[in-house]
C-alpha cells in the first residue's frame, strides 16, 4: 500500500497544526461558529444530535495492521471503545469531545492517517473497488490513479470552496464495485482500439434527494491528462454551480441544466489552457504510484492440491464451508482466497465494530493477509489475501469474535445510514428497521434461497444509505411528526446501473418486516428458476409487487 | 487610511474605493467592472470583479490593469479561487487583490491562487493573519506560487 514520504506526512503534520490552532480561536470566540462551520467539517468533524462525529479517511478504502490498532486505541482513549465504517469506505467515531479532535488527528497522523476534506464542500476521499489489486475480472489495478487523484485533491487550493461536495470513484474491472454511475465523478479504466488503457470519463450521477446516473463526456483519455481533465471538470463546476441553493448545488444539476453536450464544452475548453501543462502526469510518477501496490510476497501454492483441501475441510465442518461458499472468493492466484469480515450481524448496527475487534482483525491480518485490511461501502472488511490453508483457523477466530456472519451480499448484509439515533438530519430511525429485517430473517437457509440481494436503508433523502441503489431500498420519511418508511424497488450499483421505483405509499416501523416479508415471498412465487429478485423484478415490473403489499396492509 | 496584506506585510492602501455612483473613476480609484469597461480613459484605474463576474472579458486588456480586485461577499462562494487562476495563466502579473469577507484561514489557497494582496473586511486581525499565510510550506499541486506538482519535484522517482 502506499507509504508516505517526508513530504506527505509534513503536509498532514502541518494540517493537524493548522486545526489545533483553529480550534483553540474557536474555543476561546475568535472564530465564530459560521466560520469554523467549513473549517471543522473540512476536519471530518460533524456536530451531531448526541456528540460531535468524526469522520476519519481511508484513502480508497485501504488500510493495514498498524492503522487499525491506532483506530482501536482512539476508540478506547477518546471514544466509546466503537468505531463505525462508512458506506464511502471511511472510518467514524460517534462519541468524540470537540476539544480532543487536534490530539486525535495529531495521533492518527502518526500512523499516516487524517480526517481531511471527509466532509465539506470539497473534493471527497476517492474511492474504489475492494477487491482492487486481488479480483480476477480486473483489468488494471485503480488504487495507484486513486491515489494520485488523493495527493492532487488534497489540500487543493481552488476547489475547498465547492458549491458542494464533490465524490470521485474509480473502477477498474468488469463488474463495477465502486458504484461509478452514481458519483460527481466516475472513471473507468478501459482500454482503447489499440489496446492502450485509458480513462472513461463520467460525470454528474449521484444520491441524495434528485439521484442520478452519470452521463459519459470522455470515452477515451489517456492517464497522462488525468489530473488536468478532472481540473477542468472542477473548475466548471467551481465557476458555474448553484450556490443559490444547496439542494440544487451538486454537479449533476448543473450537466443536467447546461445538457450533458455543452457541459462537455466548456469543460473541453477549459482543459485547453491546462492540458499538457505541469500538472500533466508523467510516466515516473505513474509508476512511483504503481510501485506502491506491487503483488505482496505470494507463496508458490499448489491450485488444485490446496482447492481439495479445502473442500475436504469444509466437507468434515459444513458450518465451515458455508462461511467459505458465502463470505469468500476466488482469488486471481493460485491457492489463495478473498475474505469478506462480515460486520452485518444481527444486533449489532451495522458497520460497527468494537477496539477488540478492530485489533483482532489487524492480528488476523497479520497472520494470514500481509498485514492489509480493506473497507467496503458495503460496511463490511475485507482481508484480501489469505491462503487456502489458513482458512480454518482464520474462520475459528473470527467466527468467536462474531465476525463470522454468512451472509455476504445476501438479504441480512444491510447498508445503514446512523439514522435518527445518531444523526441530527434524520427523519427517522434507520437502525431498528434494520436489526428489525434482520432478526426476522435468521432462518438462513431462506435467506440463500433468495439468492444476491441488497437491501439498503436511509434515514433522510441525503440518502447516506444508498436506498435508491439497493435492489429493495428503504427510506424513512417523516409523515406529521411521525417516522415512516417508504420502499423503493430495483435499484442497483452495477454497470446496469438504475434507481429504484417508490412503491407507494409508506409504512410504519412497526411493518416493516412483514412488508418486507411479502416483496421476498413475491418474488419467490414470480421467480423463474435461477432468477435473482433484480432480474425479476426488471422482468414483471413494479406492479405484482405492489398490488400484494398493499393488499395485506389494507 | 485602510490597510491590508501585501506580499506578506501590513502596509496602507494608496487606492481609493470602489464609488458606484461615479460615472468615470479616475486613475488610482478601483472601479466595478461594468463602470471599468465603459471608461475611456483606463490608464491606472483598478477593477473589481464580483462572484458573477467571469474575469474573461479582462483578458485582452490584462498587461494595461494595474489592480483587480476579485471580491467576496461570503466567504463560502469559491469562485474566485477560479478567477483568480484563470487570470494569473491567461498571463496577468499586476496586483491582484481579496476583498470582503473571506477569513484568514483561507489565506494559504488565496495565496496559492494567485492573490497577492488581501483586504480583510475586519482590519484589526491583518497582524495575526499573517501567520496563516504559512499554515503549510509544502504542498501536493501546482500553483501560482509553486509552479511543479509534487510529483515532479518529489527527490528521486522509485526504480
Ligand atoms: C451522522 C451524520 C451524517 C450527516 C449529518 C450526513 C449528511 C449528509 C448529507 C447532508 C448528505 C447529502 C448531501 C448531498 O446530496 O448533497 C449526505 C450524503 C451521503 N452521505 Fe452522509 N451524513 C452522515 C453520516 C453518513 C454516514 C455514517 C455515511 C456512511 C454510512 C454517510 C454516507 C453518505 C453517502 C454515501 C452520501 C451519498 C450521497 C451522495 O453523495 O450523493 N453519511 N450525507
Ligand atoms: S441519510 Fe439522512 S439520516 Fe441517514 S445519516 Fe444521512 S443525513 Fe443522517
Amino acid at each position: 500500500m502506499y507509504i508516505y514520504d517526508q513530504y506527505d506526512q509534513k503536509i498532514i503534520d502541518q494540517r493537524v497544526a493548522q486545526f489545533r490552532d483553529q480550534t483553540v480561536r474557536f474555543l476561546a470566540g475568535q472564530i465564530s461558529e459560521t466560520e469554523f462551520l467549513p473549517l471543522r467539517l473540512q476536519n471530518g468533524l460533524y456536530l451531531q444530535r448526541q456528540a460531535p462525529m468524526l469522520r476519519i479517511a481511508v484513502p480508497y478504502g485501504l488500510m493495514n495492521s498498524t492503522q487499525l490498532r491506532k483506530l482501536a486505541e482512539i476508540t478506547r482513549v477518546y471514544d466509546k471503545g466503537y468505531a463505525h465504517i462508512s458506506t464511502r469506505q471511511n472510518v467514524q467515531l460517534n462519541w468524540p469531545a470537540l476539544e480532543e479532535v487536534p490530539d486525535i488527528l495529531a495521533e492518527l497522523a502518526t500512523v499516516q492517517m487524517h480526517a481531511i476534506q471527509t466532509s465539506g464542500n470539497c473534493v471527497r476521499n476517492t474511492t474504489t473497488d475492494q477487491f482492487a489489486g486481488v479480483a480476477c475480472d480486473e483489468l488494471e489495478d485503480p488504487r495507484p490513479y486513486c491515489e494520485i487523484i488523493r495527493q492532487w485533491s488534497t489540500l487543493h487550493p481552488e476547489f475547498a470552496f465547492l458549491p458542494r461536495k464533490f465524490k470521485i470513484a474509480v473502477c477498474g474491472s468488469t463488474e463495477d464495485r465502486a458504484a461509478i454511475h452514481h458519483h460527481d465523478i466516475g472513471l473507468e479504466l478501459l482500454a482503447n482500439a489499440q489496446g492502450e488503457i485509458g480513462l472513461k470519463v463520467l460525470v454528474g450521477g449521484g444520491l441524495g434527494r434528485t439521484p442520478a446516473i452519470g452521463s459519459v463526456i470522455c470515452d477515451w483519455l489517456d492517464k497522462r491528462h488525468m489530473l488536468t481533465y478532472l481540473e477542468a471538470i472542477l473548475r466548471v463546476y467551481n465557476k458555474h454551480g448553484r450556490r443559490d441553493n444547496k439542494f440544487k448545488a451538486r454537479i449533476k444539476i448543473l450537466v443536467r441544466a447546461m445538457g450533458v453536450d455543452a457541459f462537455r464544452e466548456a469543460v473541453e475548453q477549459e482543459w485547453s489552457t491546462l492540458k499538457d501543462g505541469p500538472t500533466t502526469l508523467t510516466d515516473e510518477a505513474l509508476e512511483r504510484a504503481r510501485s506502491f501496490f506491487d503483488a505482496p510476497d505470494y507463496a508458490v501454492i499448489d491450485g488444485p492440491a490446496a482447492t481439495a483441501e479445502l473442500d475436504a475441510a469444509c466437507e468434515r465442518d459444513p458450518i465451515f464451508g458455508n462461511w467459505v461458499k458465502r463470505n469468500t472468493l476466488s482469488h486471481r492466484m493460485a491457492g489463495y482466497r478473498i475474505v469478506t469480515v462480515s460486520l452485518k450481524s444481527t444486533g449489532y448496527a451495522p458497520g460497527d465494530i468494537t477496539a477488540e475487534q478492530l485489533e483482532l482483525v489487524a492480528e488476523l491480518a497479520d497472520l494470514y493477509s500481509f498485514g492489509e485490511i480493506r473497507s467496503t461501502h458495503e460496511q463490511n472488511l475485507v482481508l484480501g489475501d489469505v491462503p487456502m490453508a489458513q482458512l480454518y483457523p482464520l474462520w475459528q477466530r473470527l467466527q468467536a469474535a462474531g465476525l463470522a456472519t454468512p451472509n455476504i451480499g445476501y438479504l441480512t448484509d444491510i447498508i445503514c445510514c446512523p439514522g435518527g439515533d445518531y444523526c441530527s438530519l434524520a427523519n427517522a430511525k434507520s437502525l431498528p428497521v434494520a436489526e428489525a429485517i434482520q432478526a426476522r430473517f435468521d432462518d438462513l437457509d431462506y435467506v440463500y434461497d433468495l439468492g444476491p440481494l441488497e437491501l439498503n436503508i436511509s434515514g433522510c433523502m441525503n440518502a447516506c444509505g444508498h436506498h435508491h441503489i439497493g435492489h429493495i431500498g428503504i427510506l424513512g420519511v417523516d409523515k406529521k411528526g411521525e417516522e415512516y418508511y417508504q420502499v423503493c424497488l430495483g435499484g442497483s450499483q452495477s454497470k446496469e446501473a438504475s434507481i429504484g421505483k417508490i412503491l407507494g405509499p409508506s409504512f410504519k416501523q412497526e411493518a416493516m418486516p412483514d412488508v418486507i416479508d411479502t416483496i421476498l415471498s413475491t418474488y419467490v412465487t414470480l421467480r423463474q428458476e435461477e432468477e435473482s429478485f433484480l432480474d425479476t423484478y426488471r422482468r414483471v415490473g413494479i406492479d405484482p409487487f405492489k398490488e400484494r403489499v398493499y393488499a395485506q396492509a389494507h | 487610511m485602510p490597510r491590508l496584506i501585501k506580499d506578506g506585510a501590513v502596509i496602507d492602501d494608496r487606492w481609493q474605493p470602489i464609488d458606484l455612483d461615479s460615472d468615470a473613476p479616475r486613475a488610482g480609484q478601483i472601479a466595478s467592472l461594468e463602470q471599468w469597461l465603459n471608461l475611456a480613459d483606463k490608464a491606472g484605474t483598478g477593477v473589481q470583479l464580483e462572484p458573477a463576474e467571469e474575469p474573461d472579458t479582462l483578458f485582452p486588456h490584462l498587461h494595461e490593469i494595474a489592480l483587480i480586485v476579485i471580491n467576496f461577499p461570503v466567504f463560502t462562494d469559491g469562485r474566485g479561487f477560479s478567477y483568480a487562476r484563470r487570470l494569473r495563466e491567461h498571463g496577468y502579473r499586476g496586483e491582484l487583490r481579496a476583498g470582503g469577507h473571506f477569513i484568514r484561514d483561507q489565506l494559504t489557497y488565496l495565496r496559492r491562487c494567485g492573490f497577492d494582496a488581501f483586504q480583510m473586511a475586519d482590519e484589526s486581525g491583518l497582524e495575526a493573519a499573517l501567520a496563516s499565510l504559512s499554515d503549510f510550506t509544502e504542498f501536493y499541486q501546482a500553483a501560482e506560487d509553486q509552479p511543479l506538482p509534487l510529483f515532479r519535484r518529489r527527490a528521486e522517482p522509485t526504480s
